[in-house]
């Protein structure tokens, strides 16, 4: 059964979910990967679920255009790598899809993003280059992290390193977005929700431990 | 050739009403369930929220490729607004030196599809706040007036709270509330010792079903993206649908209301002339009553454009109060972190679409500094992530050992930081104040003399400025919130707001509960409509939003939109009984 069809017909019938829990995380799973998008209109068009038409012609639009070289995109998946790796618990920020989130996010909001992107990866570079002689891709992981250690920490770094520390600042946080709301992200979190079910307050031994 | 020409409907409604909101919605459902043949005219387009081409619930951050970013919506890709602070060829102006925001939804059941559900009743003082503190002025009506209403309305929608017998946080007839969650629970406990009550929060979602056209809540925690088990309160699924089931409505959208028509000898209203935003024609409907609903804002800008040479001052508007007195909740916040809830234990703590509990208005405005209260809304939890999630860790890490005791340094990289992100998930809180202002004359909005919009419809220019009363409350907030925060042994986050920024009191408008912009009152002189929401100077002309607030009260004007809107209809259906309409 289809996630929509069964929220039909809990919409009909008024069922508790409490009774039928289970079923509704798997009807919940059942549909997920499909019918996001349906053809409408004219041409390639399909406007996706939940979008409207101007929505879905914007995203369309800005998915089919390129704003960060490949150098720059190479650059980009070395550095959200760097901050959030893989570890025991899951994968690493490109293996998540971030770069991609990245650029779309540049193309999304070109006045907030794309100066300070591009400008921060060249940043990047002419350091390494005034460094190492080789730009930041090229060099070895422990030279790189000989420059993001001067940049990490906003609160000890040294003056003349702040615009690379704003630059770094920004790809983390785009890093972190990227990456926790991705599905690997989120399953990482242990965030369980987002699907029918019945609260029935804060679980009892959790209540113990903070004795409420 | 000229190709112009005003399409006429022949047929002649009982009643024309203009928006399908909150107010409208209930007009609709009240006067089509009484017989009478109704016309809506909603400039949006239809929505049903279990309409595949419109479902957000239940999608997961990464189906958006912004995950939920707010670029293209206001409150992001996941919200169920179609609208927002601007429109497309739809603009509002602000005089020089105010501010003023406007939220408008351009759907069927407007700002309720996205609403956040906090249902309040006005309590008594809050009809006669002048009585109390010698500002404004008191309502025409008090609340035994609209108590019968309320209660309907209970029944009718549908609302989970508590019995708490507060005297002006009137208790209605509620279903369940759902069991606070973690935090919630942590603020309770807390704030009893600062003596500030924190109970359960009343919302109109249904925790049990109450008839078969509606579902029970299944706890997804996302009203603001609309619910298609209608478990939630939106106008377009609980009153419109079931008005249009009557087979008594026609329901227009695509209808953009341009004027009120009136009849130049008898002063009457005759219908409404609007532009089908589809085809850019022109169109008139004819109806022996008209009911404005478009919006506090929206209502006020229609009235003053439908001039005539019996109305050159706009309809309705004799005492030139027409857009006087609008006035929006007062808005400031805070937010922290909770050190005890770091690493803490997973499980589904979504809840309902929005707070399970919230501080009603506490104390004495005898031994303060200004007048009004406010009440106070909380968040927090493990929701799901969204776009924004971990920004500014930066500001945070440094300041809290790790697990093993560790101080770090702020900010940094790896797996240290990775492990930072799950370490502080769902140790966030956040609180809001929302508070009464004191309307005042000198605030308005009023026709733009230079400006239409796409359609050609004047547009409206706003004038509003808080005055000390709105920003001292709101510096009170924000030491409220630092004590509830020290209390509850968290960290405030930023630093705390100051005079220089008015104590984060938020813009005029930002808080979405405009109201008061065509105030009943029982001196025609001093208000635009009487205390049926009827307008003096055209007695079948009426007005069913927050247009006729006298004050606002701290409470969400939502709930009382709908009680007032059902009482006017109310009274409509008695009155073409008695033929006196
Ligand atoms: C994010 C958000 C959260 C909120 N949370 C709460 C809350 O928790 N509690 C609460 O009490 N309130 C809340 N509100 C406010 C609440 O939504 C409004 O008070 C309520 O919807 C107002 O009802 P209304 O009928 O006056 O107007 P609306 O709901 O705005 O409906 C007006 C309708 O009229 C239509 N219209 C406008 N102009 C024209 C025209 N010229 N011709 C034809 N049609 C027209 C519009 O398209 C719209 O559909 C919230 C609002 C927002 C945006
Ligand atoms: S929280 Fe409940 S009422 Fe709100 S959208 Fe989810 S299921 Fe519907």
């Amino acid at each position: 059964m289809k996630r929509r069809d069964y929220l039909k017909n809990i919409g009909l019938t008024s069922l508790g979910m409490a009774v039928v829990g289970a079923d509704a995380e798997a009807a919940a799973l059942l549909d997920k990967p499909k019918a996001k998008t349906k053809p409408k209109g004219t041409g390639e068009l399909k406007i996706p679920g939940g979008r409207t038409k101007e929505e879905a012609i914007r995203d369309v639009k800005l998915m089919a255009e390129k704003f960060f070289s490949e150098h720059e995109m190479k650059t980009i998946t070395v550095l959200v790598d760097i901050i959030i790796p893989a570890d025991e618990k899951s994968g690493s920020a490109s293996q998540a899809g971030v770069p991609a989130f990245i650029e779309f996010m540049a193309k999304d909001r070109p006045d907030e993003f794309q100066t300070p992107l591009r400008g921060g990866l060249k940043w990047i570079d002419i350091q390494s280059i005034k460094r190492f002689n080789k730009q930041f891709v090229e060099i070895t992981p422990k030279q790189r992290i000989e420059i993001v250690e001067d940049i990490a920490y906003p609160e000890q770094a040294k003056p003349q390193f702040s615009q690379g520390v704003a630059f770094f600042s920004l790809m983390r946080n785009l890093t972190a977005s990227g990456f926790f709301t991705s599905e690997m992200g989120i399953n990482d979190l242990g965030y369980v929700g987002n699907r029918p079910n019945q609260w029935e307050g804060v679980p009892e031994e959790v209540l113990k431990q903070y004795g409420l | 050739m000229l190709d112009f020409q005003v399409k006429e409907q022949t047929t002649i409604y009982d009643v024309v009403i203009v928006g399908s909101g909150a107010g409208g919605g209930m007009a609709a459902h009240e006067l089509t369930k009484a017989g009478a043949k109704v016309c809506v005219l909603e400039a949006g387009q239809p929505y049903d929220p279990a309409d595949p081409k419109n479902i957000t619930q239940l999608k997961w951050p990464w189906e958006s490729p912004r995950r939920g970013a707010n670029t293209t919506r206001p409150f992001g890709d996941f919200d169920a607004a179609y609208g927002g602070w601007e429109i497309d060829g739809e603009p509002y102006t602000t005089a020089r030196g105010t501010q003023f925001d406007w939220f408008r939804s351009r759907m069927v059941g407007g700002r309720t599809n996205h609403w956040g559900r906090i249902s309040l009743r006005f309590g008594p003082d809050d009809f006669r706040r002048k009585s109390i503190d010698g500002l404004g002025d008191d309502w025409p009506i008090g609340y035994d007036d609209v108590k019968p209403y309320y209660d309907r309305l209970d029944r009718l929608v549908g609302i989970f709270g508590t019995v708490e017998g507060l005297r002006n946080e009137p208790d209605g007839l509620f279903l369940p509330p759902p069991k606070p969650r973690l935090h919630e629970l942590m603020l309770q406990k807390n704030n009893k010792k600062l003596n500030i009550p924190t109970i359960p929060s009343r919302l109109s979602i249904l925790t049990k079903p109450i008839n078969n056209e509606r579902g029970q809540c299944f706890y997804c925690s996302q009203c603001s993206r609309a619910c298609q088990a209608y478990a939630d309160f939106s106008s377009s699924s609980v009153l419109i649908k079931p008005a249009l089931k009557t087979g008594n409505l026609t329901l227009i959208t695509y209808a953009m209301a341009r004027e009120v028509l009136t009849d130049p000898a008898t002063g009457l209203a005759t219908g409404v002339s609007y532009v089908n935003t589809l085809d850019r024609q022109e169109y008139t409907v004819k109806g022996k009553i008209v009911i404005l609903a478009a919006s506090a804002g929206e209502t006020a800008r229609l009235l003053l454009n439908s001039k005539s040479a019996r109305f050159p001052q706009g309809l309705a508007n004799s005492s030139g109060v027409v857009g006087r007195y609008i006035n929006d909740s007062t808005g400031a916040s805070r937010s922290a972190i909770i050190p005890a809830l770091f690493d803490r234990k997973r499980y589904n703590e979504d809840g309902v679409g929005g707070m399970h509990v919230y501080t009603p208005w506490w104390l004495d405005n005898k031994k303060l500094d200004f007048p009004r209260g406010y009440h106070i809304e909380y968040w927090g939890g493990m929701g799901m992530p969204a776009y924004g999630f971990g920004w500014g860790i930066e500001g945070i890490n440094g300041r809290f050992p790790t697990r093993s005791g560790i101080q770090k340094a702020a900010g940094g990289y790896g797996a240290s930081l990775k492990d930072d992100y799950r370490r502080f998930y769902g140790a966030y809180v956040g609180m809001a104040g929302r508070g009464e202002p004191v309307p005042l004359e000198s605030n308005y909005c009023e026709i733009d003399p230079k400006v239409v919009d796409k359609w050609g419809i004047p547009v409206l220019r706003f004038n509003y400025k808080w005055s000390d009363y709105e920003i001292k409350q709101a510096k009170h907030m924000q030491d409220t919130f630092e004590q509830i925060i020290h209390e509850l042994g968290a960290v405030p986050l930023g630093p705390k707001p100051t005079a220089e920024d008015n104590y984060g009191l938020a813009a005029p408008g930002r808080i979405i509960h405009e109201v008061g912009t065509a105030r009943m009152g029982n001196d025609p002189k001093k208000s635009v409509l009487n205390k049926q929401c009827q307008a003096h100077d055209v007695k079948n002309l009426f007005v069913a939003d927050a247009a006729p607030f006298v004050s606002q009260g701290d409470k969400n004007a939502t709930w009382t939109i709908m009680a007032l809107s059902m009482r006017t209809s109310e009274y409509i259906i008695n009155e073409v009984k008695k033929k006196n309409l």
